[in-house]
């Protein structure tokens, strides 16, 4: 089974929008969006909900006032100075160590474990897809992440698919992290801007780290040309193949509108043209061939 | 007054929005890039960097001289930090938060905290603005610690503007907890909206006051703007799409530089905040 990720560093250069339209493209694939921060592939497959299931995340401290003494114990111990003065658990600081509900002399802490978020196996029209949903303001996005790859993964091998889309995360932290190691490979969709460059550049880097092999594709490369060239460059430099450049083209915006792939709503545009001349080009890469 | 930049959805413009408005006002200010993972705002500003700094957050080292294993220090780690194997004990400090539970409860005194590194801490200034940002060393999980060493390096005092990161999870929490206002900065389309709609969620559990910026103002549909309506969000900015604006972007240039105008209309904006801020603050 072939799991590629997509990913960019900076957001908005276009990872959903291309991840979508690869999805038109592939063969029977399985989407998997582990985004699931600001998750936005669903707007565009409209997935059919078959089974919803609660994310359990960690514990949060909870102080009963009844078997509290007010002895200010947990508060020198909370390193997230989560606790106020009246002895009242801040939620969106409490980190979930529970070393507070330890060393509490009277056991006045409960700890509760709390319902982060809500995953979904669904179908689409392209195919079934995972995702999820991470409750506003929580946690754990590394964890749930990992759990709707390894939901992925499973569902693929029941439905005897062979090929994972996964639609990654912005940035290079924790979500990210979780979303790169074991994927076949990873797709970095970058902008010729500075940002873009900048960002690509640590997406690279995290790549490397976690030893996953990373191709290129350049987004609104008639933005800014001299800023492609140095990404083709870098590329060239990197030994990375560049799968492709495609147009600004406001079809994407429109296409998002109506709630459908750019192949879908102008497939026969220039930049549908493109689309489909990097997926040749994603699916003949080194690391998409080996078996 | 700090005002944090924030958007949920990547990319719509938050950037552009905290370093044109740096440039902008008039009076003492500080612009703070909290986007660690991949913070952009030097590209634009171009500071000098006067300081750095290695930012670390504790993780134990465990004494096996004096350690009897004992597993007290297993059993308090919620992050499955530490595993006493026969008489030996392995620590995963990628797993570590820094809570500091297993040195507390360690009878034996055999646990001592070191340091793992997060990234680094920038600090330099530039035309008067002074600027701080982290930098979250490739591989490393956890950004909020070094988002909180940058807010904490920040003096109070003047105009402080947090560039904050996307999403709706704990490093955007780190960025905006504690704000004075919330500037969201958005895209009218579909896409915009629905990563709007959280972070206005999030905005609203901090319960700080907040406004938007709509970026590229003229493409996509108008959804944004009667969801704005409906929630009762000023829109206190139009940014239309401008092929001048995307290319001075794309080369790393803020725009007012060449289109001033733009210079008065950022300070309206941070004279409106401030009103909005006062009045939100006053209501609380």
């Amino acid at each position: 089974m072939k799991e590629l990720v997509i990913l960019s560093g900076k957001g908005g250069t276009g990872k959903t929008s291309l991840t979508a339209s690869f999805a038109v493209l592939a063969d029977g694939c399985l989407l998997c969006d582990a985004d699931v921060d600001a998750a936005d592939l669903h707007l565009l497959m409209q997935p059919d909900i078959r089974k919803r299931t609660d994310f359990q995340g960690g514990g949060v401290a909870v102080i009963d006032p009844q078997r509290c003494t007010g002895c200010g114990t947990c508060i020198d111990y909370c390193r997230w100075a989560a606790i106020g003065p009246d002895f009242v658990v801040d939620e969106i600081g409490c980190e979930g160590c529970g070393v507070c509900v330890d060393f509490c002399p009277e056991q006045a802490i409960d700890f509760p474990i709390k319902t982060c978020g809500q995953w979904f196996i669904s179908d689409t029209r392209c195919g079934p897809m995972v995702h999820a949903r991470l409750g506003i303001a929580e946690e754990n996005s590394g964890k749930l992440v990992a759990l709707v790859r390894q939901q992925a993964r499973q569902l693929a091998e029941e439905r005897g698919l062979d090929m994972i889309l996964t639609d990654g995360p912005p940035g290079v932290g924790c979500p990210v992290i979780a979303s790169v190691g074991g994927a076949t490979s990873a797709l970095i969709v970058t902008e010729p801007t500075v940002s873009g460059i900048h960002d690509m550049a640590r997406a690279i880097e995290l790549c490397r780290f976690f030893k996953v092999p990373v191709m290129i594709c350049i987004n609104k490369f008639d933005l800014n040309v001299d800023n492609s060239a140095t990404i083709e460059q870098m590329a060239r430099d990197g030994g990375l193949p560049i799968v492709g450049r495609v147009p600004f083209d406001a079809a994407f915006t429109r296409a998002m509108v109506q709630g459908k792939t750019l192949l879908e709503f102008d497939g026969d545009g220039s930049a549908g043209e493109q689309l489909r001349r990097v997926w040749a080009a994603i699916m003949c890469t080194p690391a998409m061939m080996a078996e | 007054m700090i005002i944090s930049i924030a958007s949920g959805k990547g990319g719509t413009g938050k950037t552009t929005v905290a370093t044109n408005l740096a440039v902008s006002v008039s009076g003492p200010v500080q612009l703070l890039d909290c986007d660690v993972e991949e913070p952009n705002a030097h590209l634009f500003l171009r500071p000098t960097i006067e300081e750095t700094k290695t930012i670390t957050t504790p993780v134990p080292e465990i004494d096996l001289e004096k350690c009897n294993q004992c597993k007290k220090c297993m059993e308090i780690c919620r992050f499955k930090a530490i595993a006493v194997i026969g008489d030996t004990v392995l620590t995963f400090p990628e797993l570590c938060h820094g809570c500091g539970g297993c040195l507390a409860v360690c009878p034996e005194g055999a646990i001592t905290e070191k340091g793992r590194d997060l990234g680094v801490l920038e600090v330099g200034a530039m035309n008067g603005v002074s600027f701080i940002h982290g930098r979250l060393r490739v591989g490393e999980a956890m950004s909020p610690p070094l988002i909180r060493a940058v807010r904490e390096c920040s003096r109070a005092g003047g105009l402080t503007l947090i560039d904050a990161p996307p999403g709706t999870s704990c490093p955007v929490i780190a960025a905006m907890k504690d704000t004075d206002f919330v500037l969201l900065v958005t895209e009218p389309t579909p896409f915009g909206l629905h990563d709007l709609k959280l972070a206005v969620e999030a905005v609203k559990i901090l319960d700080i006051p907040m406004g938007l910026v709509i970026n590229r103002a003229d493409i996509g549909d108008d959804a944004v703007r009667a969801y704005a309506q409906a929630e009762g969000l000023p829109i206190l900015m139009e940014i239309p799409f401008d092929r001048q604006i995307a290319e001075s972007y794309s080369r790393g240039e803020m725009f007012t530089l060449a289109m001033p105008e733009w210079k008065d209309r950022f300070r309206a904006l941070a004279e409106n905040i401030q009103t909005l801020a006062e009045k939100g603050a006053g209501e609380k």
